[in-house]
């Protein structure tokens, strides 16, 4: 009798270090995981950003030019000198007009400012993204250094090779200073 | 209370009535073999088995199959479908939507849901789905109408932390155990009208003191039978807004700002008018009640027991604790 009870209380303890053992290394990986996925998050960020806005700057260039052309035909004509010189240059304001409707017809709503919008959504969207990877590895990592050093597991966690996770920290202080925002024309940006 | 220790709290009023509803099903369920089915089970509870096999046997066929039953009844549209033919400001919108629910699916650590649009103008969501591996969140038109974007990953949030805390399971278990104990009932009350009960209480096994004992327990056990539905629809509701507190609270934990979905709770609660797309057997999935808010919206005793969401209040309330506001 006394031997079956022995035998039950070790099989227990043996099912529970294997449980426990099983998990942390679940643990672990999840944690290793965790950090390369902000890595995934910043490539995606280095890859992308450059080409929206460049595809943003296209169009706005694009309009730009024209709207600029419209412009620049107005000043000259309201310089005109003399009534023939008035016609001709009039001509010419008419003819950039003429591109500017046709650009207005092919483009019913000028789409600069939508692309501009959207790629500010994208750009606010990939910095969230890498910001809530860094969040969920701390997150993770947090659960898998509390699994390691609550008892009963904190007795042979560390002899079985777990050790606890660094969690992401600003390594320089300068990033922790709240950014300045300068929307005049004369700022660096 | 912060956030982690409401989780906690919710996690074990979870235990603590889902332990009193099984002790409720197994009083039901053994009186109703003791009492009727008697010496034709022998010694295994037959009624009780067979209650628990077939209500899970239906909780299980609307566990498979719930998500499609669900999305299709609403007339949820893919949100890629949407997308085509929208105009460029409302592309916007759902693409702000997308990146919101990837944001969310990164901070959970989940699989991507898929995502869908409700054409209703009443703000509301919704999350359904086997598991993580295969879920979906669907929105209405109204919602995204409403709410901006803080407000909107407040509540995408809140539905995948209903994926992320298996809340489907855990309704779907809730329903098999309703389920049984609507059976048991029906059956009791059938053998009742035909006067099987008697047959245990007259036989000569019983000796005087314990034939007290059985009478009494009969007794309290045939007033159980006739409030079962009442209290196992009381006991499935509680457990309902246990998990929609759980699933603030873990949503809060996703965003780390629990004021987000405050702010859009309170914009939700204004606009007044029901959901009709989503119709009442869903109505534990979405994040407010869609059956018109009035039982919802007042704090009384019957609303208190029989609502499947906390009180729109309490509910900010609790939110509002999170954040160290009051």
């Amino acid at each position: 009798m006394l031997g079956l009870i022995v035998l039950a209380v070790v099989a227990v303890l043996v099912v529970w270090g294997i449980a426990s053992y099983n998990r942390l290394v679940g643990m672990r990986n999840q944690v290793l995981n965790g950090w390369r996925q902000i890595d995934v998050q910043l490539k995606r960020r280095h890859d992308l950003i450059p080409n929206l806005v460049n595809a943003v700057r296209g169009s706005m260039d694009f309009e730009r030019d024209t709207l600029t052309a419209v412009m620049e035909a107005r000043s000259k004509a309201l310089t005109a000198t003399g009534p023939a010189d008035a016609a001709q240059k009039e001509g010419q304001l008419s003819v950039a007009l003429g591109r500017l409707l046709a650009v207005a017809e092919n483009y019913p709503t000028l789409k600069s400012n939508d692309n501009v919008k959207m790629l500010q959504e994208e750009l606010s969207a990939t910095e969230n993204k890498v910001g809530f990877a860094r969040q969920f590895y701390n997150d993770i990592a947090t659960k898998f250094n509390t699994a390691q050093q609550v008892f009963p597991t904190n007795i042979f966690a560390g002899a079985l090779g777990f050790k606890p996770s660094e969690l992401f920290e600003i390594t320089d202080a300068a990033e922790r200073d709240v950014p300045t925002v300068d929307l005049s024309r004369r700022g660096t940006a | 209370m912060n956030l982690y220790e409401q989780q906690i709290s919710n996690r074990r009023k979870t235990w603590l009535i889902m332990i009193a509803f099984v002790v409720f099903l197994l009083v039901l369920g053994l009186g109703f073999d003791a009492f009727y089915v008697g010496a034709a089970g022998g010694s295994i509870p037959i009624g009780t088995l067979a209650a628990l096999g077939v209500g899970s046997a239906s909780a299980l066929g609307s566990y498979f199959n719930g998500d499609r039953a669900v999305l299709a009844a609403t007339s949820a549209k893919p949100i890629e479908d949407v997308a085509a033919g929208a105009s460029d400001a409302d592309k916007l919108k759902l693409r702000q939507l997308e990146n919101i629910v990837d944001e969310m699916a990164i901070a959970a650590g989940l699989p991507r849901p898929r995502v869908y649009v409700v054409p209703d103008a009443d703000p509301n969501a919704f999350a359904t789905g086997r598991g993580p591996e295969r879920s979906s969140i669907a929105v209405t038109r109204g919602l995204l109408d409403t709410l901006d974007r803080e407000e909107l990953q407040g509540v995408v949030a809140h539905e995948m932390s209903h994926i992320r805390n298996l809340d489907i399971r855990v309704m779907t278990v809730v329903a098999a155990l309703v389920g049984a104990v609507a059976l048991l009932s029906d059956w009791a009350r059938r053998g009742m009208m035909w006067g099987g009960g008697s047959r245990r209480r007259s036989s000569d096994r019983e000796s005087g003191g314990s034939g007290v004992m059985a009478i009494a327990f009969f007794a309290i056990w045939v007033v159980a039978i006739v409030l079962a539905p009442f209290m196992a629809q009381l006991l499935a509701m509680m457990v309902s807004r246990r998990r929609e507190y759980l699933a603030d609270a873990s949503g809060a934990e996703l965003t780390r700002n629990p004021i987000g979905l405050a702010h859009a709770l309170e914009k939700i609660e204004d606009a007044a008018a029901p959901t009709e797309m989503i119709k009442r057997g869903s109505a534990h999935l979405c994040i407010a009640d869609p059956l018109g808010r009035r039982m919802n919206v007042k704090e009384g005793f019957w609303s208190d027991l029989f609502a499947s969401h906390p009180p729109m209040a309490a509910r900010i309330a609790a939110l509002k604790g999170m954040a160290f506001e009051s």
